[in-house]
């Protein structure tokens, strides 16, 4: 089922921190931050054996876009909800998602995007049966945060993941 | 290098940019006076974290690449660290306040 990516993710984004971190591209740099990556990418393998496996780079760029719309989209609702709060308070709730996505590394990815986009906040997941407990500031269909997590976050995080 | 040395195309986008994620904080902020309970006033503070800071280092990366007359993205790191730290504290109020409500 699991096909090794292209290229291993954690020395790649070791490296891209380490040039960032020195804001350079100088040869000297290039060659530092690779021994670096390699190096720390060896050592965290003791301490995490499991390494993560991303697929299909076009899906989490298009999910990476997506996850920057939703956020502009729900800072701008967030945003009217607290202007017009001397009028009406929102209604808040818990909405309970089964969640197919079963990949810690997918599962880590959909908790910093809940929680990153203002509005929603990842409230626990069951390990037992999967279930994902969410917290909703403004929540008036229950049904569309369930189809609206499913589709647009969990399918194409099951597809780099898993 | 001063204020007065940034050129205009530069100037004038990050300005606008900067008004801009200033007010996305403040409304955040504000959401903590007027929301009236903990679990929403949760939801307020993100905005000031992610498109309010998102604002700030965009016009950062403008000024300073204008200044330095080359590429200068290394707030994209800023970027990173706030998006894989933010949602854990969040998380953990969360978690902590419904262990709370639940007595």
């Amino acid at each position: 089922m699991k096909r090794p990516p292209l290229l291993p993710l954690l020395p790649v984004v070791l490296a891209i921190v380490w040039l960032l971190l020195n804001d350079s591209l100088s040869l000297g740099h290039v060659l530092l931050g690779l021994v670096f990556a390699v190096l720390v990418s060896a050592a965290v393998r003791l301490l995490r054996p499991l390494p993560a496996w991303p697929q299909r780079l076009h899906v989490a760029i298009h999910l990476c876009w997506q996850v920057f719309l939703d956020i502009v989209r729900s800072n701008i609702d967030v945003g009217r909800v607290i202007l017009g709060a001397t009028r009406r308070q929102p209604t808040i709730g818990f909405v309970k998602i089964p969640l197919d996505l079963r990949d810690p590394h997918g599962l880590a990815m959909l908790s910093i995007i809940v929680t990153g986009t203002p509005g929603t906040v990842w409230s626990g997941l069951d390990p037992a049966t999967n279930v994902l407990t969410l917290h909703v500031l403004d929540l008036q269909d229950e049904e569309a945060w369930v189809r609206t997590i499913k589709h647009r976050y969990e399918r194409p995080l099951m597809g780099i993941f898993e | 290098m001063s204020a007065a040395d940034v050129p205009l195309w530069a100037a004038l986008p990050a300005t606008v940019l900067l008004i801009c994620g200033g007010l996305l904080t403040l409304v955040g902020s504000l959401g903590l006076l007027r929301l009236d309970s903990f679990f929403a006033r949760i939801h307020a503070p993100t905005m000031g974290g992610t498109l309010g800071a998102g604002c700030v280092l965009l016009a950062s990366m403008l000024t300073s690449t204008a200044l330095a007359e080359r590429l200068v993205i290394h707030e994209l790191l800023i970027t990173l660290f706030i998006l894989i730290t933010a949602p854990v504290t969040t998380t953990l109020l969360m978690r902590a306040a419904m262990l709370r409500s639940r007595e």
